[in-house]
């Protein structure tokens, strides 16, 4: 019994060592969010001398017209829609793979499942051409569009998989009620899905929030810019002196992710250990 | 219930043999076949041939053969490097990640009080890691006069530039993606949790250790996640480089300068659309085979511990 709690105690040692040093750079950009410059660079101590909100008032300020609450809502106007289509699309065509038989359903589900592995490097190229033939480059379009039509199947498969798990048996009594596919997709599979919906969303909500990538190479000007692009901006334009508040402004845009995670955590590690995807 | 069993049998029968295809389910898959029509199918066909191609946005694409692909290997010394410093970034960091990502999931691997708790913790980076606001971070506590060196300081180590210095940048980046190992470690628990606690039970009772217990019992058991974990770090680790680009700029020395990073350079610096496909399409190939070995490698890999189980 001792040894048991010894070993216990071992883990439990190790665990907290680990989840120090894990959280330790977070835990240190906020405080130096509210250091004056000069403290944060040379200094051991992680605490601000005095708390000081002005890294967060001249970082909200920026320094052009545009200040940070502009990108703000630029990256919900782009995170927003994005994430209502994705799940929509994504519910509706999971719901076909998973519970129809149609002609080359297998061909059509493997298609799917190996544009999973499909690198975004071989598409990001032909993909910007593409938007800018359709008149598409610097608006939330290339965002908006291809989750309009389900083009994440990491989505799409962890909603099949959701639906795999509700027994048929609920679908035909349905049917012998009355209820189409249609109305049996809305009223008894969306009730029963909605974790794996959340899921969805959450995840789909803070890596279009998070992303640098596509907006870097989509969106041009800076009036349209989302936070990440702008941090950058910030990061690169005035590398001279603002240091605190660039730090403000990351703790500003990591702010909704944070709170997001905290408020839904259970659906996030759901989410994964079911679909079993996304390292 | 085996009643009930048998009708089923029977229904999934009939159906197979009538073929009563219900096309209403290509209704519902229709979002996604034309998304994969034009999202996906049509680029990639399109930057094959874009690769064959000296296309650079200024004039009409002329198409000419293979020379991007000769001109990638033969003449770019940017390209081999970048090769090089992809392949050490992935071996560094990948077989890093899952380690930490696997032990940790041991650890957490037990019945006891605030392990839902320490979860947490751990996914966090995974889940803010990507972002621009973890690249500041990064670079502000690795600079030279950064926190991490301060630290140092206290126990008297000169700390070296961990960003200026061509030994020691690549190693910062890397750590950046170990420190996101969560979605590893929440995807190895949701396995170790599927290990029928018999096993264990009866590996007790032949007195194996627990270091024993681990290479006979956990690690074949887990080895298909381990495997597809490792599959989607590489594919994820070859692409990879805005941390890259945000904290080192690919420098010093183009000691960090990723293929992710030329690849960008090529087509949206240079606007090298022919020449970027190409280097596209080299990457996408070496993936290809990487993920091939690997499952060739894994089948035998399955095929001994069974057979060294069954002896």
């Amino acid at each position: 019994m001792n040894k048991k709690i010894l070993r216990h105690f071992n883990s439990y040692l190790v665990l907290l060592i680990v989840g120090v040093i894990m959280i330790f750079p977070l835990i240190w950009m906020i405080f130096a969010s509210f250091k004056p410059n000069n403290e944060i660079f040379g200094n051991v101590n992680i605490f601000p001398s005095k708390i000081n909100f002005d890294s967060y008032v001249s970082g909200w300020k920026g320094h052009g017209q545009l200040n940070f609450g502009v990108f703000l809502k630029n990256s919900i106007a782009l995170v927003a829609p994005t994430v209502a289509f994705t799940v929509l699309s994504s519910t509706i065509v999971a719901y076909g793979f998973a519970r129809f038989r149609f002609p080359f359903k297998k061909l059509l589900f493997s298609i799917m499942i190996s544009t999973l592995i499909l690198p975004n490097a071989v598409l990001i190229i032909p993909r910007y051409l593409l938007f800018r033939d359709l008149k598409w480059l610097d608006t939330y379009k290339t965002f908006t569009m291809p989750a309009l039509f389900a083009c994440t199947p990491f989505f799409i498969y962890m909603l099949i998989q959701f639906f795999r798990s509700i027994p048929f048996e609920l679908d035909e009594s349905a049917k012998i009620d009355g209820c189409n596919a249609f109305s049996i997709l809305v009223r008894i599979m969306l009730p029963l899905c909605k974790p794996a919906i959340i899921s969805a969303a959450l995840f789909q909500a803070i890596w279009t929030w998070e992303d640098f990538f596509n907006s870097l190479i989509y969106i041009n000007s800076v009036k349209k810019f989302t936070v990440s692009l702008a941090l950058r901006m910030a990061m690169d334009t005035s590398e001279a002196a603002n240091w605190s508040s660039i730090l403000a402004m990351a703790v500003v845009s990591m702010l909704p992710c944070v709170l997001l995670f905290f408020s839904a955590q259970k659906y996030f590690v759901e989410g994964i250990s079911t679909s079993g995807l996304k390292g | 219930m085996a009643h009930t069993i048998e009708i089923d049998k029977y229904r999934k029968l009939k159906k197979k043999n009538t073929s009563d295809y219900q096309y209403i389910g290509l209704l519902f898959i229709t979002p996604w076949i034309l998304g994969f029509l034009i999202f996906q199918l049509f680029p990639l066909l399109s930057s094959l041939y874009y690769s064959l191609t000296d296309y650079n946005m200024m004039k009409k694409p002329s198409f000419i053969g293979a020379y991007n692909y000769i001109q990638a290997f033969t003449r770019d010394k940017k390209f081999q490097n970048s090769l090089a410093v992809t392949f050490c970034y992935t071996a560094i960091s990948v077989p890093l990640k899952l380690m930490v990502a696997l032990g940790i999931a041991l650890l957490l691997n037990m019945k006891a009080r605030f392990i839902a708790f320490f979860r947490t913790l751990y996914y966090l980076p995974s889940i803010l890691g990507a972002s621009v606001a973890v690249a500041v971070l990064w670079r502000f506590l690795f600079t030279k006069q950064g926190y991490i060196n301060s630290l140092l300081a206290l126990v008297g180590i000169t700390g070296p530039d961990w960003i200026g210095d061509t030994h020691y940048a690549l190693f910062t980046i890397s750590l950046l993606t170990v420190w996101q190992f969560g979605s590893s470690m929440v995807l190895f628990l949701a396995g170790l949790k599927n290990i029928p606690p018999e096993l264990y039970e009866a590996a007790r009772m032949d007195g194996a250790n627990r270091i024993r217990t681990f290479f006979k019992i956990t690690f074949p058991m887990l080895s298909p996640i381990i495997f597809f974990n490792l599959i989607m770090q590489l594919i994820n680790g070859f692409q990879d480089f805005t941390p890259a680009m945000l904290i080192t700029k690919g420098g010093p020395a183009n000691a960090t300068y990723l293929y992710g990073m030329l690849l960008y350079e090529n087509a949206f610096s240079y606007f090298k659309m022919g020449y970027a496909s190409a280097l596209s399409w080299i990457l996408f190939v070496i993936m290809i085979a990487i993920t091939a070995i690997l499952f060739k490698s894994s089948g035998t890999w399955t095929h001994y511990e069974d057979g060294g189980r069954g002896a």
